[in-house]
């Protein structure tokens, strides 16, 4: 390259002045090439990209943005299966020891009872969390907590306002009374959400009382338990029922909605917080915990914190019209507003897992679909 | 070939074994203990389980008439005479299996319940406060009605392919022998195509059996809602798996009962020209009552569904989820590449069976083709018990291959019995008379038998490909990080009641489904004809 240089500057015509000036540009534009391209190269070799991986029974459009929000703040990509909660369970159970899981979303304070007594969780410290989340909606054992609830739902009583009067139908006992022979309807007793309420209540009350009221309400019972929660709330603005029983997020999904005929269905039911002038109304929870065999737990903790953030608290709930597990945080969910604040039900939530058996048992002998 | 048989038959043995792995597991742990002194079996004996088997036996009594009378009825017509319509409806009444069952029954409850908007506006023309002879769909006759609605299209397809290659020298042999049409069909046709329609109702009756969340949706439980309520509800997987496998053995007494029926009769038309019988025109009365018979069959099983469908998604508002692609391109090259490969080992097994003559294959056959009938979950459960045996299961995050493993084991029914519905209507002398000829068995096989084989084999791809657009419950089980397919998108959104959102996903399943239908029937259309 020199001797061609000596040989341009030596020569005087432009023509050659301007091949030269062409060589030299190439030379360097070239060399610049390598030297930015063996740069990249080891650049890319550096630190790979953190990932979690998160098994999930909750499948929310708003969880995307729950999770792009985490991948934002961190860096850290997340890749998710979303199963129901069983599904979750058995895939993990097989998986065992090698299982790629980190994190464990559940719904149902049963589930993750069950989840946890099945050994699928590990104990971890964070300070940030036993800040933020109250104390009965976590599950510790030695070591720190095993799993951390992020969001509640109340099961609430709703009533046709032409048909029953609400004093008629304002505990969840006197749903079993002969006054509301003929109007009551739910969803299937083996729903969780059914046996989650059915085993809070033996736990208050004990299997005996509770097998009667099951009894009670089979007798009561307007048509055989059919649908889920929204068709109930259906069935009892069309007056095929008198009273049933639903998840408040589906109530307030409805109450929320823009269209005419969903208003009009709304106007004829009646809505209350049972039991608050007893035991108070019955409550649940979706959390999760870190998975026993976890490959990247560091990871795993950064995200049950993060979950804890008013933003995420924001996302978890609200997406799904539910009330946010930390009490400070305000969520502007005109519905729940709307509602207004409830007496809660004072039973642990492991007490739910641990009778969801006797509870099956109970509603299966009471002939209760 | 022989070596080949065995391994495909071992390897998609496995999960099916698989489900005997927990009697051997549980264990003696506190967990194991705890559940032996719950009883859940004897528990579920003594208060539901003679319900569920009496619920499951009615249901397949009437879904296999409703089926049997739409699928035999209709391909009767289509194939044999000649009425205004009959071009649309010969492919277009293979449609409704592109309707999930799930979706179906939402459908049908959502617009015929109580609080639907049949009952709501007769309650307001005719003034009343409860319509007292309006049937409730949510009852064992509303599944018995949907569930034949969706599934006729499985003896409708396999019973047609049948009646459209009886010989034309039969019924002119039976017309000169003073039989009326009707008489020539109970007595000659039906009789002869008995391994097809039995084909194709056992099809369909296995699917029943295996379903959970339609059937559930409906207020029915079956056996299967026992089999859940232990694994779910009682968290006792022994009592789940045990009860998966008698909902098997009955399935095999089911098959051993027809085998040993059929054993003594022949189904194939000897004599060698066969020459199809030309479609008979119908005129006036006739033909409207034809045509009247397929379009309300058609009506109901599709076009009122997709109808509800479209109603819903324009009330909606078309919002098209970011991943809906994603969705799409998983769904349709699952069930490519699945359909693919179940037919191939389809082939293989029923030729193995076919060449050998051994009983044995035969058999194993038939408990290859049982995974039709366990609800897709339980399968999954095999499938888990197997890899977690061999601490394999981590695969299951990483491709799909697993998951295809899955739909071969679920579907190899659909495509097996297709094809040897096909293949036994090949007669043996034709085999005999090429091996004189001096050809091998591989050589009478391209030359001979896949002609004649082309419809049963379509047929056969056709099933698998819809079944696994469909397929939910193994799907949510085995899949894949970040990897949801259509099927998966309509389910979360009906678990989450968000029933006018399902819509759009539902409807892409069913126009999906509808590509490789028509694509697939005009290609049937065209095979020849012998």
């Amino acid at each position: 390259m020199s001797f061609l240089a000596l040989r341009a500057f030596t020569d005087h015509s432009l023509m050659n002045k301007q091949r030269v000036f062409n060589t030299v540009f190439k030379t360097l534009a070239g060399g610049l090439l390598s030297i930015a391209s063996v740069g990249g190269a080891l650049a890319q070799s550096g630190k790979p990209a953190q990932e979690l991986n998160i098994y999930s029974a909750r499948h929310y459009q708003t969880d995307e943005l729950l999770y792009s929000g985490f991948t934002k703040a961190t860096g850290i990509k997340i890749n998710r299966i979303e199963a129901s909660d069983n599904a979750l369970i058995e895939r993990l159970k097989s998986e065992g020891a090698k299982s790629p899981a980190d994190v464990i979303l559940l719904v149902d304070a049963a589930r993750l009872w069950r989840a946890e007594k099945d050994g699928m969780f590990q104990p971890f410290q964070s300070a940030s969390i036993d800040a933020r989340i109250p104390q009965n909606l976590r599950a510790t054992a030695e070591g720190g907590n095993t799993w951390v609830g992020y969001s509640t739902r109340a099961r609430v009583i709703v009533y046709n306002k032409a048909r029953v009067k609400p004093e008629d139908v304002d505990t969840y006992e006197k749903l079993a009374d002969p006054v509301n022979k003929g109007k009551v309807c739910t969803r299937s007793g083996s729903h969780p959400y059914m046996l989650s309420l059915v085993g809070a209540m033996i736990d208050r009350s004990g299997e005996v009382a509770t097998e009667a009221w099951a009894k009670g309400m089979v007798t009561n019972q307007a048509r055989a338990p059919r649908g889920g929660d929204t068709d109930q709330i259906k069935a009892v603005a069309a007056g095929e029922c008198g009273v049933a029983l639903t998840n408040s997020y589906y109530f307030v999904r409805m109450m929320r909605s823009t269209k005419p005929e969903d208003q009009a269905l709304m106007a004829k039911v009646g809505f209350l917080w049972p039991n608050q002038a007893t035991s108070g109304t019955h409550i649940n929870i979706a959390g999760g915990g870190i998975a026993k065999n976890a490959p990247h737990p560091e990871a795993a903790k950064k995200f049950l914190e993060y979950l804890a953030t008013d933003d995420a608290q924001v996302y978890f709930a609200d997406g799904n019209n539910e009330w946010p597990a930390v009490a400070s945080v305000q969520i502007e969910n005109p519905g729940l507003k709307q509602l207004g604040s409830f007496k809660v039900e004072d039973v642990p939530v492991a007490a739910m897992g641990r009778n969801q058996i006797a509870a099956q048992k109970i509603l299966d002998r009471a002939r209760f679909k | 070939m022989s070596r080949v048989v065995v391994l495909i038959a071992v390897l998609l043995s496995l999960p099916l074994l698989g489900l005997f792995i927990p009697f051997f597991t549980e264990g003696t742990g506190e967990a194991a203990q705890e559940l032996s002194r719950q009883g859940t079996l004897q528990h579920l004996w003594q208060h539901v389980l003679g319900e569920y088997v009496t619920s499951t036996l009615l249901l397949l009594i009437g879904v296999g008439f409703g089926v049997f009378v739409l699928g035999v009825g209709n391909a009767w017509l289509v194939a044999n005479y000649q009425f205004p319509g009959k071009k649309l409806f010969e492919w277009a009444l293979i449609l409704p299996l592109a309707i999930p069952t799930y979706v179906m029954a939402y459908l049908f409850v959502d617009i015929l319940q109580f609080s639907g908007p049949i009952q709501t506006a007769l309650r307001n023309v005719l003034g009343l406060g409860q319509l007292w002879f309006f049937p409730d769909p949510r009852s064992l006759g509303g599944a018995m009605w949907a569930f034949s609605f969706c599934l006729f299209p499985y003896v409708y397809l396999i019973a047609r392919t049948s009646f459209l290659d009886r010989s034309a020298r039969l019924s002119e042999a039976a017309e000169t022998l003073g039989y009326s049409g009707f008489q020539a069909f109970y007595r000659l046709v039906l009789p002869m195509s008995r391994p097809a329609i039995f084909a194709g109702m056992a099809l369909a009756l296995m699917e029943v059996m295996a379903d959970y969340g339609a059937v559930a949706y409906f207020g029915v439980e079956t056996f299967a809602t026992g089999i859940f309520r232990a694994w779910l509800s009682f968290s006792d997987r022994l009592a789940a798996v045990q009860l998966s496998l008698g909902l098997l053995v009955f399935v095999l007494l089911i098959f051993y009962i027809e085998q040993t029926n059929r054993a003594r009769m022949r189904y194939v038309s000897s004599g060698v020209v066969q020459r199809v019988a030309p479609p008979r025109l119908l005129r006036g009365k006739k033909a409207f009552w034809a045509f009247a018979a397929c379009g309300s069959t058609l009506a109901c099983a599709f076009l009122l569904p997709v109808a509800a469908l479209l109603k819903l998604l324009w009330e909606q508002g078309l919002s098209l989820d970011a991943r809906y692609l994603d969705w799409l391109q998983n769904s349709f090259g699952l069930s490519a590449i699945t359909a693919l490969i179940s037919v191939a080992c389809a082939l293989i097994l029923a030729y193995g069976a076919r060449l050998t003559k051994s009983v044995t294959m035969h058999w194993v056959n038939r408990l290859l083709g049982l995974g039709y009938a366990l609800p897709g979950a339980v399968l999954a459960v095999g499938i888990l018990s197997v890899l977690g045996l061999f601490q394999m299961a981590w695969i299951m995050s990483a491709t799909v291959s697993v998951l295809i493993y899955a739909y071969l084991i679920r579907f190899l029914s659909s495509s097996l019995q297709s094809v040897e519905a096909g293949l036994s209507r090949i007669t043996p002398s034709m085999d005999g008379s090429a091996a004189l000829l001096g050809a091998t068995p591989w050589q009478t096989m391209r030359a001979i038998h896949f002609p004649l084989l082309k419809r049963s084999v379509l047929t056969a791809g056709l099933f698998v490909f819809v079944d696994v657009m469909k397929e939910l419950p193994a799907t949510l089980l085995l899949r894949p990080f970040n990897f949801d397919t259509l099927a998966v998108a309509t389910y979360q959104l009906a678990a989450d009641e968000r029933l006018s959102e399902l819509a759009l996903p539902s409807l892409t399943i069913v126009l999906a489904g509808l590509i490789p239908v028509i694509l697939l029937s005009r290609a049937m259309s065209k095979a020849n004809r012998y």
